[in-house]
């Protein structure tokens, strides 16, 4: 932690739910670190890899059950549509403070460089195939694939 | 505080950013790109002309915008501009440092 006076260098990110207020913490991390001149990495895994689905990660969904910030007693939180109305209003609310949807911040990441890895566990389990997967996605790889990336000074990792 | 750059008395802030935008010049950008190892070509003057002017329209800027400028996309500003490129640019361009996280 000493060498560079503790200076980030590279970001690791891991996201392994697909909510979309988790799935929108790891890409303003992601991003937020490029901005700075950090290198970041996304390792998508289980439920994470929704948001690099071509056909589900548009249809991300807030959690209105078991989530205590919503301020809704929970078995409001799980009527049917409760969560469609949730997450419009929270995208409406984004939109307001210049924060993309998620198609559009997949390009912004890939455009900045942030490098994207599919778990190949996951992928298997879900039996998803190449072409599922959002275009910028680098590979699919392995845990072990993961940690031999993240060699190096300065790199932190981060489990979302 | 004050430093000298390109000769130049000019106020800046801890960061370096210029506090006073009168102050700059094409080359007070140019000496202060050069502290960010960059030399400047026809096309960097370009975005530091664009940014220069939503500054002066008071846009926020943010990576987001910028890729949506029309005149730059966010590959080839991060290619122009390369280790944090809205800071280093708008820091060259004597704007202030745009407090954005997107």
């Amino acid at each position: 932690m000493n060498e560079n006076k503790g200076a980030i260098k590279k970001m690791m990110i891991i996201l392994s739910k697909a909510t979309i207020e988790n799935v929108y913490a790891a890409f303003v991390l992601a991003n937020g670190a490029r901005m700075e001149g950090i290198e970041s990495e996304i390792f998508f895994t289980f439920f994470g890899l929704e948001a690099v689905h071509k056909k589900k990660l548009d249809n991300l969904h807030v959690a209105t059950v078991g989530n205590p910030a919503m301020h809704i007693p929970t078995m409001l939180g799980g009527l049917p549509g409760m969560e469609a109305l949730a997450t419009s209003m929270m995208k409406k609310e984004m939109e307001k403070i210049d924060m993309p949807e998620i198609p559009e911040f997949l390009d912004i990441l890939s455009a900045s460089g942030v490098k994207m890895w599919a778990c190949k566990l996951a992928f298997d389990m879900f039996h998803y195939k190449k072409e599922d997967l959002y275009e910028g996605v680098n590979d699919i790889i392995t845990v072990g694939d993961f940690y031999k990336k993240s060699e190096g000074e300065g790199v932190h990792m981060l489990f979302i | 505080m004050e430093k000298t750059i390109a000769g130049k008395t000019i106020t800046v802030n801890e960061e370096g950013y210029l506090t006073d935008f009168s102050q700059w010049d094409e080359k007070v950008g140019e000496e202060i790109a050069k502290e960010a190892s960059i030399s400047l070509t026809p096309r960097h003057w370009e975005v530091l002309k664009y940014l220069q002017n939503e500054q002066k329209n008071q846009v926020a800027l943010s990576i987001r915008r910028i890729g949506k400028s029309g005149l730059v996309d966010i590959k080839e500003f991060y290619a122009l501009f390369p280790n944090a490129p809205l800071k280093t640019a708008t820091k060259i361009a004597g704007i202030p440092k745009p407090a954005s996280c997107i």
